[in-house]
């Protein structure tokens, strides 16, 4: 019943952001399908810990999908060959016996590696933090049933929502472009009465920090959306374009 | 020693007063004041996220710490189903005091009345600010918030935003600490692991950290220092907690002398994925809201179980008439909705008793075909698509064709450090908030509580009672790091980390962790004996010393080192494992999520010692190899009757 597979990997070795990486190429047999991905690295970590090497730096938390800390570039894939799920999530039922698996950190300019196949994201919290956000202080709410909100408002603002803030759009895209993420906040409070105060606004200082960062263009190529774990649309970001066409004719 | 009294430092007056008479009376930090005193907040989950932003908002100078990449990360994220809140929008006979009641018999008459009176009381807070802050619950059609019901109540009082309520709660948290970190109220520490906590003159007035990118450690001062550092779950090497879950920031505290509170008391979450195999690294849960909907059995004929496991037969090929509905039979009024505790044992029992499923036998079926039925399946994909794709992801197949498999798996951990009222633990200036702490959920917390609880301290509770604590304080200037303790406190960190660089075993940090787990599982888990419990005790003792002469961790300290980290994480879960085994040795009663096997009615129901055992037990660090002393804080219930749970009728 427990199947089991034998493979190879080409892993992507960095120590720091100045330095220069290579690939390493490891094996690894008897490797149960059922496992995930990221079991099979840390059977992989475990194997290179034996032997006195250091483990691969990959990051990784919840395991469910939900965290966006897991990354990883495999085989060409931002998240692997499975649509609409994260790196955790991938199974190694995806792959064959004797099959050679490459896997690499999220090349962008926004995030630098920092070790191994970890990245530096903290360019994302950069733009939430210029208007990611309804300014409101704790207190002063007024019954959460004051607005009565469209469900299909609600429902379309969960949808944009969803985004787990991987990065796996910026890592997709020729261009490095943060787009689909921007577009997905954006989009999210300016489909609720609650975040419409500040949309304009909002629009114009996270697109702002977002060109500063180095992040790059949208060229409307979708390759963000067809990569994307939790399959945020690219209607955002056509949303994004109105607010931001708005807030400038505001000007 | 049994001299010290524990003061929870309840308030006067009656229960639905105590609150507003506390507010009414406490001492405040005036504006101009607020700007001279920094608070660490360590973790950034729903609790330590939303008291960071709070407290930056009302002025205070906040350094916030975490050990992901960003404060999104914190497994708050993780939680499913919903929030509870006393709004009574469904007209369906809520209140605060249904609220609060329920809280307290899911807890099994183990939690502090004034402190679950207050969380019933500011549930309804919470919605409104997550509203406010464009949280995106779901809604009905007439743009109204939706509700659906959870384990232990009779009402709908659950907000969700889909599958992903703990998500949307963070984000929202999360939003409103980036706005402070713009403003430059908060600083954020990312990536950056509490090591120590530093006390000066009996007060906590600053951590030692370790930077985990550069390996280098540093030094952090502050007028008070609050721990919001989540549950120590993942002492149980496999549980639904996310990897890096840990209760290291406890244990330090609990070593400069912050009581631990009720370690016994884990809660067993009963709808996981069922474990598949050895190099397994974690279990996923199954929200409980699929509790509403789906229905939970097993075969009534051993033989069709046995034939199931041999992967002869299907789980759609067994007749109606020989599925045994076990909840909806033992527990005619809650059926499927019992609390998680009950939920857990009646799996257990079906299990050991012979009718499980699976290959393994350890796994009862989660069945949405009536509900299918019933709803149609557009209905049931709306309501639980995400959890059903995750779980199709994971194992393979479909829920909406074959019924899901589960099994219960270590959750949630309702002991923690012990606080007051004030949330205050026994050193001044330490305080503890949400899973880190212990106090609301008694011996078993109902379902959607947590995000209730951590979000109540943080938005509402704390930013009040820790101004009592500050407001002395503001003649006291900015704490500086070159006091001697700062040396003691780090020099001691630099020692422990070169000891366990210096051990160069044979012997994987995860695969002594594997091992403690299984100790934990078999000896300390679901159900436990005093025979069960002293084994732990000889067994955690002899993987300490396994661990601390045979692990390896390569790389070096003063970089970054990821198997550093778990090391250091993993010595205290071993010694969190000794707490939790004695504590469960101390407690001859059932309660709750703590089941021992010697006290149980004749139908297997838990059975609580109130005479002996009606209090909180504090444990009092007393040095490295010397036991520590238990202290009691007696639980008076004087605004409910104290009963038997009952959730047949």
């Amino acid at each position: 019943m427990d199947k089991t597979i034998n493979i190879t990997l080409k892993v992507w070795r960095q120590r720091g952001p100045k330095e220069a990486g290579k690939f390493e190429t490891y094996k690894l047999n008897n490797i149960s399908t059922d496992s995930s991905f990221l079991e099979m690295l840390d059977i992989l970590n475990e194997q290179l810990v034996n032997e006195d090497k250091e483990p691969v730096v990959f990051d990784n938390d919840c395991r469910e999908g939900i965290c966006g800390m897991c990354s990883l570039y495999i085989n060409g894939h931002p998240h692997g060959p499975d649509s609409e799920i994260t790196t955790c999530q991938l199974h190694m039922r995806r792959f064959k016996d004797g099959d050679t698996i490459t896997i690499e950190p999220w090349r962008s300019a926004g995030f630098p590696v920092i070790r191994d196949l970890m990245v530096d994201r903290t360019a994302y919290d950069k733009i939430i933090q210029a208007g990611g956000f309804v300014s409101v202080n704790a207190g002063g709410a007024q019954d959460a049933n004051a607005i009565p909100i469209p469900k299909r408002d609600a429902d379309l603002a969960m949808d944009a929502a969803s985004c787990i803030g991987c990065g796996a759009c910026v890592a997709a895209c020729k261009n490095g472009s943060a787009m689909l993420f921007v577009s997905a906040k954006v989009s999210q409070l300016a489909l609720l009465p609650q975040g419409k105060v500040e949309a304009a606004r909002r629009a114009k200082s996270m697109l702002a920090k977002m060109d500063e960062l180095g992040f790059g263009n949208c060229t409307n190529t979708g390759a963000c959306e067809a990569e994307c774990p939790k399959g945020v649309s690219i209607t955002n970001i056509a949303r994004l374009n109105r607010e931001f066409i708005w807030a400038k004719l505001k000007d | 020693m049994a001299n010290i009294k524990i003061d929870s430092k309840i308030p006067e007056g009656p229960l639905a007063e105590k609150w507003s008479n506390y507010k009414a009376h406490q001492k405040l930090v005036n504006p101009a004041n607020k700007r001279r005193l920094d608070i660490i907040v360590v973790g950034t989950g729903l609790a330590g996220g939303s008291a960071a932003a709070t407290l930056g908002e009302m002025g205070f100078n906040v350094l916030n710490f975490c050990i992901q990449d960003s404060p999104r990360r914190a497994h708050s994220i993780a939680a499913q189903g919903g929030i509870n809140a006393a709004k009574n929008y469904q007209n369906d006979g809520d209140s605060v005091y249904r609220l609060f009641y329920d809280t307290i018999k899911g807890g099994d008459y183990r939690a502090r009345e004034a402190n679950v009176y207050r969380l019933a009381e500011v549930s309804n807070n919470i919605i409104d600010q997550c509203v406010a802050q464009g949280v995106p619950f779901a809604r009905e059609y007439g743009g109204l918030l939706d509700n659906r019901s959870f384990g232990g109540a009779q009402v709908s009082r659950t907000f969700y935003a889909k599958g992903q309520t703990g998500q949307q709660l963070l984000l929202g948290a999360y939003s409103s600490l980036s706005r402070q970190v713009a403003k430059g109220t908060v600083k954020l520490y990312t990536r950056y692991e509490m090591l120590d906590l530093v006390v000066i003159d009996g007060r906590a007035r600053g951590i030692i950290a370790r930077n985990l990118v550069t390996g280098e450690i540093e030094r952090f001062g502050a007028h008070a220092v609050v721990i919001a550092t989540g549950g120590y779950g993942n002492t149980y090497f496999l549980s639904t907690n996310a990897m890096g879950s840990n209760g290291s920031a406890a244990m330090q505290c609990y070593r400069k002398g912050a009581y631990f509170a009720n370690p016994a008391f884990a809660q067993i979450h009963p709808t996981c994925i069922p474990v598949h195999g050895e190099f397994q690294s974690k279990l996923t849960l199954m929200s409980e809201s699929l509790r509403n909907d789906g229905r939970i059995w097993t075969p009534k004929k051993k033989e069709d179980a046995e034939a199931i496991r041999a992967g002869k037969l299907k789980p759609t090929q067994i007749a109606e008439e020989d599925r045994d509905y076990y909840l909806e039979r033992r527990y005619p009024a809650f059926g499927n909705l019992v609390p998680r505790d009950v939920a857990s044992r009646a799996a257990k029992e079906r299990c050991d008793a012979g009718y499980g499923v699976g290959a393994t036998g350890l796994a009862v079926y989660l069945d949405f075909s009536s509900a299918i039925q019933r709803l149609g399946k557009d209905v049931v994909a709306a309501r639980y698509g995400n959890l059903f794709q995750m779980y199709e992801k994971i194992v393979d197949d479909n829920p909406y064709e074959t019924p899901m498999m589960i099994y219960p798996a270590i959750h949630y951990t309702m002991g923690g450090i012990w606080v007051d009222y004030e949330l205050s633990t026994s050193i001044p200036g330490l305080f503890a908030i949400g899973e880190a702490n212990f106090s609301d959920h008694g011996a078993n917390r109902l379902g959607a509580s947590a995000l209730m609880q951590g979000l109540a301290d943080g938005y509402f509770v704390l930013p009040y009672t820790i101004q009592n604590y500050l407001s002395d304080q503001i003649s006291v200037p900015r704490i500086k790091t070159d006091a001697p303790e700062f040396d003691a406190a780090e020099k001691d960190v630099k020692v422990r980390i070169e000891k366990l660089m210096s051990i160069k075993g044979k012997r994987s940090v995860d695969s002594i962790h594997k091992e403690l787990g299984l100790i934990m599982w078999d000896f300390v888990g679901m159900a436990r004996t005093k025979e069960s419990l002293e084994t732990a005790l000889v067994k955690l003792k002899a993987i300490k010393k396994e661990f601390w002469s045979n692990v390896k961790i390569p790389g070096a300290a003063d970089s970054l080192n990821t198997e550093l980290e778990k090391a250091l994480r993993v010595a205290d879960f071993i010694e969190i494992g000794e707490l939790m085994a004695m504590d469960a040795l101390n407690r001859n009663e059932s309660c709750g999520g703590h089941f021992r096997e010697e006290f149980q009615t004749p139908e297997g129901e838990a059975m609580r010692q109130d005479d002996k055992y009606m209090y909180v037990s504090c444990w009092k660090y007393e040095g490295e190899d010397a036991e520590p002393t238990l202290l009691k804080e007696e639980l008076k219930y004087e605004a409910i009757k104290v009963q038997q749970r009952n959730y047949k009728q």
